[in-house]
């Protein structure tokens, strides 16, 4: 009999975990990456000729809640054209059975490790609301993301921000829906901890809605000014969106937008209650230029008066 | 060797229902898969954990699987308690403890061994070898079934690769994938390809279908020493994750 070492059960291990995708029109290079639910894949379209990542169930992962999960996943990302929402390709089954779709291939960081390479405030602010961008407009189709975490975003090569990972997501019930619209009915807690909204971790379903994804937006600014000399009003921003009820929170995420566009033109955020001197001080950096302007014109002004009586 | 043939393994008799068959063929089959995907974790743990001497712990890995072929010993495992792995390695456990015991144990020399297992080979993995010594035993006995599993699945690849005409298949896969691993100057495609007069694209399928192969008998060897479906996909990640 063969006698493996360690070296080669590992190399084996590594290479019986990939699926089987010999009944599809791709052809397996490499691991990407791992998440509890599925492995995801950069694999080549062989009719296409193209690369793209594959999202497949790890093995012995399909149970029917997984498998269900991961096709309502493609289909709710087939559902949102938006440049922050990665875009779907494909969906079938491997030859296994296991479940799978095909999206376009991300080149790119994570949030957590673009982060690392010291990037700027105003960097930081604009991340913060591209995600904001995407996730509004998911909501605006009724979608929740509800696994919001630096995680689960990707910064792409010029910048891009991408919001990853749907594999929790839902439709939210709207009022038009009927008694079995919206929920996917599950009572299990899903999310991260630390970037999951306490009525998430409660499990109650009915409870969750927009507001929770508020709170994972949150949790990724206060992610992102973490060790930072951030300013109070930007910090305040991140408390009000991780308030601990629902009801203390932007209540839309184009609110915590909105408060975020008003931060970076200068203008009073509805988060924080500013003092005089900072109002002040605000009001001079945002009218800088024309105070300024006219500062110098009474410089000149003094000048002259000055240069006249002399 | 067709896809759908590698379609996941279906549900049929585990190797606990197997050999409480009353058909004698069906509980031969069962026993030599119980024996040759757990008799090196058996033996290294006797060795490792309760630290018994080489020849008592082949006398004991022969006495084990004697018992496990004993449809009373096996009738006790509740798989709504614990996983199949697990009550064997309880079972080592009781049997070592109960050896223990016995201050002046008889000598087995005179009995007749059963089965034939290369235990002048084990003991080389031991000195020389990669054995995954644990401080409680535990970890060896898993790290050990990982290892048996894949060796057998590896055996059964080569079977079915011998009987259907692709043995040069098999040897590109031990050449690349078994030995390649532990050279410093690994094979290529292109060496494998001159080695075997075919082109590269042809070792690239070939090695594609081996793997496939060696991922269906795994499944299909887990499928048959585990009870429940939950245990079984718990088994998957086990031998799979790292």
């Amino acid at each position: 009999m063969t006698q493996l070492s360690n070296t080669a059960l590992e190399h084996l291990r590594r290479i019986a975990d990939q699926p089987d995708l010999s009944a599809t029109r791709y052809e397996m290079i490499e691991l990407l990456g791992r998440g509890g639910m599925g492995s995801v894949y950069l694999v080549r379209d062989r009719e296409l000729d193209r690369l793209v990542a594959l999202k497949v169930l790890v093995t012995g992962g399909a149970t029917p809640d997984l498998v269900d999960r991961l096709v309502a996943e493609a289909r709710i990302l087939a559902s949102l054209e938006h440049p922050g929402i990665v875009p779907v390709h494909d969906v079938g089954t491997t030859a296994e059975s296991l479940p799978f779709y095909t999206m376009k291939l991300v080149r790119g960081k994570r949030l957590d490790r673009h982060v690392t390479a010291g990037i700027s405030m105003a960097e930081r602010i604009r991340i913060t609301g591209q995600i904001c961008d995407a996730v509004a407009f998911a909501h605006a189709r009724n979608v929740l993301h509800r696994d919001l975490k630096p995680t689960n975003i990707m910064i792409g090569p010029f910048g891009e921000v991408l919001v990853m990972d749907w594999g929790l997501a839902r439709l939210h019930r709207t009022a038009d829906d009927g008694p079995q619209g919206g929920s996917n009915g599950t009572s299990a807690v899903v999310g991260t901890p630390g970037f999951m909204a306490p009525e998430q971790s409660g499990g109650d379903e009915a409870l969750v809605d927009e507001r929770a994804d508020v709170y994972g937006i949150g949790g990724i600014l206060r992610f992102l000014l973490a060790g930072t000399e951030a300013s109070r009003p930007l910090r305040a921003i991140a408390e009000r969106a991780m308030a601990l009820r629902p009801a203390e929170r932007y209540p839309t995420v184009a609110s915590l937008a909105g408060d975020i566009d008003r931060y970076l033109s200068n203008l009073p955020v509805s988060a924080y209650q500013e003092t005089l001197v900072e109002k002040a001080r605000r009001l001079v950096t945002r009218h800088r230029l024309p105070l300024g302007l006219i500062v110098a014109y009474l410089l000149m002004r003094l000048l002259l008066l000055v240069l006249a009586r002399g | 060797m067709t896809s759908s043939s590698s379609r996941f393994p279906e549900t049929h008799l585990s190797v606990v229902e197997a050999i409480r068959s009353g058909e004698p063929d069906v509980r031969r089959r069962a026993f030599d898969t119980l024996v040759r995907a757990y008799w090196k974790p058996v033996y290294k743990y006797l060795r490792l954990r309760w630290r018994v001497a080489p020849e008592n712990a082949e006398d004991l890995t022969q006495e084990f699987f004697a018992r496990a072929f004993e449809k009373e010993q096996l009738e006790r495992y509740d798989a709504g308690v614990a996983r199949f792995r697990t009550f064997l390695r309880l079972c080592v456990d009781r049997l070592a403890q109960n050896e223990y015991k016995a201050a002046s144990r008889l000598k087995r020399g005179g009995e007749e061994n059963m089965i034939s297992l290369d235990f002048a080979g084990i003991e080389q993995e031991l000195v020389h070898g990669d054995t995954n010594a644990g401080a409680d035993g535990t970890h060896t006995f898993d790290a050990e079934w990982v290892r048996g599993i894949f060796e057998l699945a590896i055996e059964r690849v080569r079977a079915e690769c011998i009987t259907l005409g692709r043995a040069s298949a098999f040897a590109m896969f031990e050449r690349y994938d078994i030995r390649g691993p532990d050279v410093q100057d690994r094979v290529t495609y292109g060496e494998l390809a001159a080695e075997f007069e075919v082109s590269q694209s042809q070792v690239t399928n070939y090695l594609a279908l081996v793997r496939r192969r060696l991922r269906h008998h795994l499944l299909a060897i887990l499928r048959e020493t585990t009870v429940t479906e939950a245990e079984f996909r718990a088994e998957i990640r086990e031998i799979l994750d790292r």
